[in-house]
């Protein structure tokens, strides 16, 4: 598969967006691994990291779900693929930057990725679109089981599997969710939520992970610890905390409408306009309104077939994506006249807002 | 006057007292101004805890300063910089480093998840090979051949149960 194809054909997240993913967009897993007796990639010589790069691809594309994948080192990418390929969520920014010996290789659905001379020398990660945290596991720990056969990892029964940095020792997963909490936003909430997962042992972060913005309303949850409890166990405290902040986003919306819904269906309203008729929009102004317009679908304003529409433009209306489909790249004042292009062309044809049915009985 | 606390980043007076309670445990971090604004203490969306406590504990010693991890050479200073490891085995050459700084960063100090025992069975496979090609050797230079025989025929019973040999890793 060609990096071009690739990016041709649409990602998990942006294709399947359906009322099972209202409140978690995304679900993902990696698992950190390295080579016995190998340094890692932080550490090894030019010549050993393209020899552990060799080694690992080798392994990877002869597992059953990466056959016909996409196997391409970073040397290898335009700036504004890597860029692509870090909106989709399949590659980091780490290793963007990372030295020679650095790749990725990508299942044919985009649902695998694999990193290899990352912080570690594998980073193997699943995505599902929705709350699908025990599907993801079990993806993620078959072809684990099936990579162990070709590799040696390093791996010691006190310390579990061994990483670069001793905060992934142990089971060296990172469960984690995407969420997107427009209520508990809106009603100032959100730092007390941060808090109360803190202390839960769970890390949130914004869209595209460590030091990123939420613009979008949109949050990552994920485990802070790896060693000292089994994956099944993290999953599963994972999943209650995702649970009760679902919980407290539904009871948020609810609070918001109660008290004051008109206020709500003007945000609503407006984001609406503004997506219909704005010339000039940055990626965050965007993000936020697209938010608003999901948060609308969730409610019954817009019909639900719409979520997806709304999943696919927060992924286009990236600047990677947006200046692909535009074949060039852009400076940024450019880019927000092309992006208010876009999402005016695709919001010409959005079905009206219909406020009525939520006010029947409450006004 | 009392001594006022010490940034633990960079030594500093301290004006940001940190606690957090993860798992029934106590981590407290004390932190001047500059250093909790640089790490993020006040954006509560981007900060973790885990790295702070990591970074922390890395309190310059000068006494274990010359250790260095046989596999790969690299030192405590070189972790101190980079915050990551150079190989696996410097979890062995620096456990005296490692093991006091689980306790704060993680919710136990064992691991009791997965275990590739696939790998750890091939692993001992070849161990019990190595070892039973050296009993070979030594029984034939001393002409015990009887022991010699046997080691033999171990080895290719051995041999039998890893086929089809499993690509071999370099070094």
């Amino acid at each position: 598969m060609t990096i071009a194809s690739l990016i041709g054909s649409p990602s998990e997240l942006t294709d399947s967006a359906s009322s099972k993913t209202a409140i978690v967009l995304m679900t993902r897993i990696r698992l950190a691994r390295n080579l016995a007796g190998n340094p890692f990639p932080g550490w090894a010589k030019p010549a050993q990291r393209d020899e552990i790069l060799d080694t690992c691809r080798l392994a990877v594309t002869a597992t059953a779900p990466m056959k016909r994948s996409l196997n391409i080192t970073i040397g290898e990418l335009t700036e504004l693929e890597k860029q692509i390929l870090v909106e989709r969520h399949l590659i980091s920014r780490e290793l963007i930057g990372a030295k020679s010996g650095a790749g990725v290789i990508v299942s044919k659905d985009q649902t695998i990725s694999v990193m290899l001379n990352e912080e570690d020398h594998l980073r193997i990660q699943v995505l599902r679109s929705g709350f699908q945290l025990k599907k993801a596991w079990n993806a993620i720990n078959e072809l684990d089981s099936a990579l162990e056969e070709h590799l040696d990892f390093a791996f010691t029964p006190a310390l579990g599997y061994l990483t670069a940095c001793p905060t992934n020792l142990g089971t060296a997963m990172r469960a984690s969710a995407m969420m997107h909490l427009p209520a508990l936003v809106i009603s100032n909430q959100m730092e007390k939520v941060v808090r109360a997962v803190n202390q839960l042992g769970m890390v949130v972060r914004g869209l595209f992970g460590e030091g990123s913005d939420a613009s979008g309303s949109i949050f990552q949850i994920s485990n802070q610890t790896t060693l000292g409890e089994s994956e099944e166990e993290i999953i599963k405290r994972l999943g209650s905390v995702l649970n009760s902040i679902i919980e407290h986003e539904l009871n948020a919306r609810e609070k918001l409408l109660e008290a004051d819904a008109g206020k709500l269906f003007d945000k609503i309203g407006r984001a609406y306009g503004i997506l219909q008729n704005s010339h000039l929009l940055t990626s965050s102004e965007a993000m936020n309104l697209l938010s608003l317009i999901r948060l609308g679908v969730d409610l019954g304003v817009f019909p639900d077939a719409n979520r997806s529409v709304i999943d696919r433009l927060f992924i286009e209306a990236q600047p990677g994506h947006l200046q692909h489909a535009q074949k060039g790249e852009f400076e940024p004042g450019l880019r927000d006249l092309l992006r208010a292009v876009r999402l005016r062309s695709e919001f010409a044809n959005f079905i009206r807002p219909d406020f009525t049915f939520t006010t029947n009985g409450k006004n | 006057m009392a001594n006022p606390l010490k940034c633990d980043l960079c030594s500093k007076p301290a004006t940001v007292h940190l606690t957090q309670i993860v798992n029934n445990k106590v981590h407290k971090v004390d932190l001047c101004e500059a250093c909790a604004q640089a790490k993020g203490v006040t954006d509560p969306s981007g900060f973790s805890l885990a790295d702070l406590l990591l970074k922390a504990s890395l309190n310059p010693d000068p006494s274990v300063a010359g250790v260095r991890c046989e596999q790969c050479g690299f030192s405590q200073n070189d972790f101190k910089k980079h915050g990551r490891f150079g190989c696996p085995a410097c979890y062995q050459a620096f456990k005296g480093l490692v093991e006091p700084m689980l306790d704060n960063m993680h919710k136990g100090t064992t691991h009791t998840g997965k275990i590739p025992s696939r790998a750890l069975e091939r692993k001992s496979l070849y161990d019990r090979l190595t070892k039973l090609e050296l009993d070979l050797t030594e029984a034939i230079k001393a002409e015990r051949y009887e022991d010699a025989a046997r080691a033999r025929d171990e080895i290719s019973q051995v041999k039998q149960t890893v086929a089809p040999s499993p690509k071999q890793l370099s070094r």
